[in-house]
């Protein structure tokens, strides 16, 4: 060490590498950073805290994946995924690659695009990072989950999925959201909001409910690809800190941007809440659990340190606190009435699950919940297996179908409803509707699944047309478990009861 | 006062480092979930290179942390020497 210059030389060498042009003038060579009214005085306050330099970047980047790989290998040459606790497990990684790992691709481009575009060349050396970090995430994620696709259906179209299917536009809509913003909206909006608040609930606790449920494979992935999110946290709260030292005009800015994009980012993540209550056999932590220790208590602790620049917690922060008992059991419901439309499987919760339920939400689930579905497995006994033939309204932001409730009466479902240029707009919630009436002139242009079915954009009319034009194995992408090719095989894998005559019954 | 937190993988490359945690940080508690350490204190965590280097008996880098920290909550100050995180007051 003697010889070598001290951390924090070495990160200004070998960052600070812009100069100021001189053939163009910088406003036009950088003439986005500009227009959304953030002032900056001197990029040159900008620093990456990690101080990571590209050296020691492709040095760690490269043993991260050389460790990734030899498991994932090892995964695939002992068959592990015959090891997970239950077949079921399976559709929450399918929503995963349907849902969270196109994100990864989009924030890759979303942080590529920044990392040309910011006046500063720290901001764009830590942007370039990201970059190949979320790259990099799609990449493992995509071969992580090759495995499983061999074995189970639900899996094989989900690029294809991405773009078209009803409930994947919850997660596309978002990002879709994010990359038309600016540049500061994009990093309070993915480096902020998301990764430093939100990501922790969907890559902490859920990979660990992995690792709980015998899927070497997904927690190996899972936590390499939130090894580099610890990064992308300090460049989000960087990014954040930054704007709002460098001028007090960027603090009403940046609160309004906070308020839109933790809300957006909490839509998102309630597909994340079904995923840890009702997917996971085994859950080590509940949804409720998982949101008290990551957003009360963390985020909370961001809030109060946040406060000396005048920003605040958003207002709608009491609505998450009382819908923490109601989300995940509401979303599991939208899903399982329109499983006939979703590549992957949902089914009633066992009384085992029932009670565990039970036990982590005590005010609200043998009230509200235990009786639907109770009510639910008895018309399955009966025969009666409903599947929702017709489409659902969605809201106009988060693009969730309307299924969520007021918050001072879990049995009411929340309907807000507002004109803009002549067209009626719906929404689920005051907050969404708050977002739209904020920038009406982007969120009319949504592209809405319903309303693109309707006018005959998906396939054509009724909902054969629009399955075959989502490219899905009817009868074993969608409906129940009970009943799947997936649930046949696992069952012969396992020498389980009720293996059936192992007949696949793929279209 | 507000905590922070450091979750690292459960893995043999983090053992040495939960233990310096351990022994520069009376005050942090550790709470051990499947493949994971959850390590929470009071306002701020620090990790020694000296703490750390001894457990292992050679060098540590900091930096290295990259290889075993999943998340964080708090504000990140690194340097040769050590890899804190804290709260401002």
């Amino acid at each position: 060490m003697a010889n070598r210059i001290n951390m924090r030389d070495r990160y200004k060498h070998m960052t600070r590498l812009g100069w100021e042009t001189s053939y163009q003038p910088m406003e036009k060579v950088f003439p986005y950073d500009r227009y959304e009214g953030i002032k900056v005085n001197d990029w040159n306050e900008w620093e990456d805290p990690f101080r990571m330099t590209m050296d020691s970047y492709w040095k760690y980047q490269g043993e991260k994946e050389k460790k990734l790989y030899a498991i994932m290998d090892a995964f695939s040459q002992s068959n592990g995924h015959l090891n997970i606790s239950d077949a079921r497990y399976v559709n929450a990684l399918k929503l995963f690659l349907q849902g969270v790992s196109p994100l990864e691709y989009q924030a890759h481009r979303g942080f590529a695009r920044q990392g040309r575009h910011f006046t500063g060349e720290g901001a764009r050396v830590a942007c370039q990072m990201q970059s190949l970090d979320e790259l990099r995430h799609v990449q493992t994620q995509v071969h992580g989950m090759s495995q499983y696709n061999k074995f189970f259906d639900g899996f094989h179209e989900f690029p294809w999925w991405h773009d078209r299917v009803w409930y994947l536009s919850v997660p596309k809509s978002f990002f879709d959201d994010a990359n038309s913003a600016g540049p500061f909206e994009f990093m309070v909006a993915i480096g902020f909001s998301f990764e430093y608040v939100l990501t922790n609930l969907l890559f902490v606790p859920f990979m660990s409910g992995a690792a709980y449920n015998g899927d070497m494979s997904t927690v190996t992935f899972g936590f390499s690809a939130q090894s580099d999110e610890a990064r992308h946290m300090t460049l989000g709260l960087q990014a954040m800190q930054f704007m709002l030292e460098q001028h007090e005009d960027n603090v009403p800015i940046v609160q309004r941007w906070i308020d839109k994009w933790l809300w957006r980012g909490y839509k998102v993540l309630s597909l994340v809440s079904a995923m840890m209550d009702y997917m996971l056999p085994e859950s080590p932590m509940s949804w409720k659990e998982a949101w008290e220790m990551y957003f009360e208590e963390n985020g909370g602790a961001l809030f109060n340190d946040l406060a000396r620049y005048g920003i605040t917690v958003p207002s709608y922060a009491e609505i998450c606190a009382k819908e923490k008992d109601h989300l995940s059991h509401q979303v599991w419901g939208i899903l399982y009435n329109h499983t006939a439309a979703a590549a992957m499987h949902t089914w009633v919760p066992d009384d085992a699950k029932m009670n565990w339920l039970s036990e982590k939400y005590p005010d609200t689930f043998d009230k509200y919940y235990r009786p639907r579905f109770e009510y639910w497995r008895d018309q399955e006994e009966a025969g009666n297996r409903y599947y929702s033939q017709t489409l659902p309204l969605v809201c106009q932001t988060c693009q969730i179908p309307m299924g969520f409730t007021e918050i001072e009466d879990p049995t009411l479902v929340a309907y807000r409803t507002t004109e803009y240029s002549g067209d009626k707009y719906h929404f689920c919630s005051d907050p969404c509707m708050k977002i739209f009436t904020d920038e009406p002139e982007k969120f009319c242009q949504a592209w809405m699944p319903p309303q693109q079915i309707f006018q005959g954009n998906c396939g054509g009319e009724g909902l054969p047309a629009v399955l075959e034009h989502y490219k899905f194995n009817l009868g074993a992408d969608n409906m129940d478990y009970a009943g799947s090719p997936d649930e046949t095989n696992w069952n012969k894998w396992k020498g389980l009861d009720g293996a059936g005559d192992g007949q696949v019954k793929a279209s | 006062m507000s905590k922070v937190f450091l979750a690292l993988q459960d893995v043999d490359e983090a053992r040495p480092i939960v233990e310096a945690i351990r022994k520069d940080n009376p005050n942090a508690e550790f709470d051990h979930q499947p493949a994971m350490i959850r390590i929470t204190a009071d306002q701020e965590l620090i990790i020694k290179r000296e703490t750390v280097s001894n457990e292992i008996g050679a060098d540590w880098d900091p930096q290295d942390i990259q290889l075993t920290l999943i998340s964080f909550g708090g504000h990140v100050d690194e340097d040769d020497d050590y890899f804190r995180i804290f709260w401002q007051d």
